[in-house]
């Protein structure tokens, strides 16, 4: 299976999954266990990706929320980051997936342009969170934010879809008529 | 200063923010340009129009010869409150005063240094990029010579100049009293960089803080300047990248002769007269894969360090050394560029 699917498998029960992709293998460690830590009464999976597509032969849950992690530090990352993004179904974009740039605070490290990841995002129309992920605190509160919008995804908090999420999620400027 | 007057037209769904600024303020008009840069909705791809223009009629090589074959170190200051060009003498003296001040004081390191200095103030006529710009000027420190005779010109110590190249955006948005130079370039000891950056602070209220170039910057620098027309080449292109790793961080140098990189450019190359985001991709991509051909390197998830080419050289601390005169001009609109980017 080459293709990640949202709905192709059944769901656990009480189980929510996320999978993160990038080529950070230290950051994505480390939001996986502050993700881990936190107070969730759902049971969390985490699954780490170096890209996709993933390898077919392991069994593995249905996948609630992706979040592809973008170096801005690096331009491997992100190209990484566009080849992946192939191998997604389109109706995963519906709320379940999530773009995080991580390395923005030290400017002078930069080698992508912010607007680049903002187009990237614009694109396919899923959100962008900005954490320096080697930042202990800031890395605590996005694996917060991050499990709350994985429960959302999951089905889990009564009242609200990952659909409704992402559209309040949307800025709300609406887009001006030099986009695109 | 006036305060921030409410806007004409009540608020509308169809109103466009440049409505409410016809006739603002300086102040406005820097906050419009500061929400503009902060919007959502992504610019764009850069357009950039490449340098390569002739330095000015009116400079003389020679006089300019000295600014060439340095290695700089940049910083950007903010607009200059109450600064005079007819002044230039009153300046030298009292800044030589506060130097000599300083020294004595012992603030400076050097012991049993020769505090017989004299410092100069001087303009650099011809350095700007469009009419508006105001004139350069530049300040050295020279050691009084020893020996009475009056032809014997000190040796200089430390060389600072202060200039504006096409600072259009910045010159729009300040006041009279204020003068912008928003690039400054140091050579010398860091010490006296130090003391008369402290000078200049008290006395003009301003503020110099060091400009660092990142990745993203330098690629577009290598790109510019392969991208340059030259008759010959006096150095190899060269390209130095930072590998992240523990214990100590490794480092990766890649030269290309240079008309093997003007033959990459020109391949890459489609819009005439302008360097586009598009093309400086594809041009870094390119050695980027040529690299993982042979080496299985992936250079791309390095950091930029350094890039050398015939026309400058520049270094991510803010180090940058000019080779060519006829292209001056063009690096240092760039760095101006880079350095109003800083200010705001």
């Amino acid at each position: 299976m080459s293709v990640l699917r949202p709905l192709d498998k059944l769901p656990g029960l009480n189980t929510a999954t996320i999978l993160l992709v990038g080529t950070e293998d230290a950051l994505l460690q480390q939001l996986a266990d502050s993700m881990l830590k936190e107070d969730c009464a759902s049971e969390l999976k985490v699954h780490l990706a170096k890209s996709l597509p993933l390898p077919s032969s392991v069994n593995r849950p249905r996948i609630d929320l992706i979040v592809f992690v973008v170096n801005l530090h690096s331009k491997y990352s992100l190209q990484n980051t566009e080849e992946s993004l192939r191998h997604v179904d389109a109706s995963f974009f519906l709320g379940k997936v999530c773009f995080l740039a991580t390395g923005a605070g030290r400017e002078s490290h930069c080698s992508i342009h912010r607007h680049t990841v903002v187009k990237l995002a614009h694109t396919y129309q899923s959100p962008l969170l900005y954490c320096d992920l080697e930042v202990e605190g800031f890395r605590a509160t996005m694996a917060q934010r991050l499990v709350r919008v994985l429960q959302i995804c999951a089905g889990h908090v009564p009242g609200v879809s990952a659909l409704n999420l992402l559209s309040l999620l949307k800025s709300s400027e609406g887009p001006s008529l030099e986009d695109l | 200063m006036d305060s921030y007057n409410a806007p004409e037209s009540t608020p509308s769904a169809s109103s466009r923010p440049e409505d409410y600024f016809i006739g603002a303020t300086p102040l406005q008009k820097r906050l419009e340009s500061v929400r503009k840069h902060s919007s959502f909705i992504p610019t764009p791809p850069r357009r950039k129009i490449p340098q390569c223009s002739q330095l000015q009629e009116d400079v003389d090589p020679q006089k300019v010869a000295f600014l060439l074959h340095k290695q700089w170190t940049l910083y950007s200051l903010t607009p200059l409150y109450k600064f005079s060009y007819s002044n230039l003498k009153e300046y030298s003296r009292l800044l030589n005063a506060f130097i000599v001040a300083e020294k004595q004081k012992g603030l400076a390191v050097e012991v049993g240094e020769d505090f017989n200095i004299k410092v100069i103030f001087s303009t650099l006529l011809g350095m700007k990029g469009a009419q508006r710009d105001p004139e350069a000027f530049l300040v050295q420190i020279l050691s009084k010579s020893q020996l009475p005779s009056e032809n014997r010109q000190g040796k200089v110590l430390w060389t600072g100049w202060f200039c504006c190249i096409f600072g259009d955006s910045l010159l729009e948005t300040v006041s009279e009293d204020f003068t912008c130079l928003p690039l400054f370039l140091a050579n010398g000891a860091e010490s006296n960089t130090a003391i008369i950056g402290t000078w200049f602070q008290k006395t003009f209220d301003c503020y110099f803080s060091p400009l660092a170039i990142n990745a993203f910057n330098l690629s577009w620098m290598a790109a510019m300047w392969t991208a340059c027309k030259m008759d010959h080449y006096v150095a190899t292109t060269e390209f130095l990248w930072s590998v992240p790793c523990s214990p100590q961080s490794l480092d990766i140098s890649f030269a290309i002769h240079p008309e093997d990189a003007k033959a990459l450019w020109d391949s890459v190359h489609k819009t005439p007269g302008e360097v586009t985001q598009e093309e400086v991709d594809l041009f870094m991509d390119c050695l980027y894969s040529h690299f993982h051909r042979h080496f299985k390197i992936h250079l791309s998830a390095t950091r930029l360090v350094r890039v050398s080419t015939s026309v400058a050289s520049a270094h991510t601390d803010g180090k940058i050394k000019i080779l060519c005169h006829k292209y001056l001009i063009g690096v240092l609109a760039y760095l101006t560029e880079l350095a109003i980017f800083q200010i705001e």
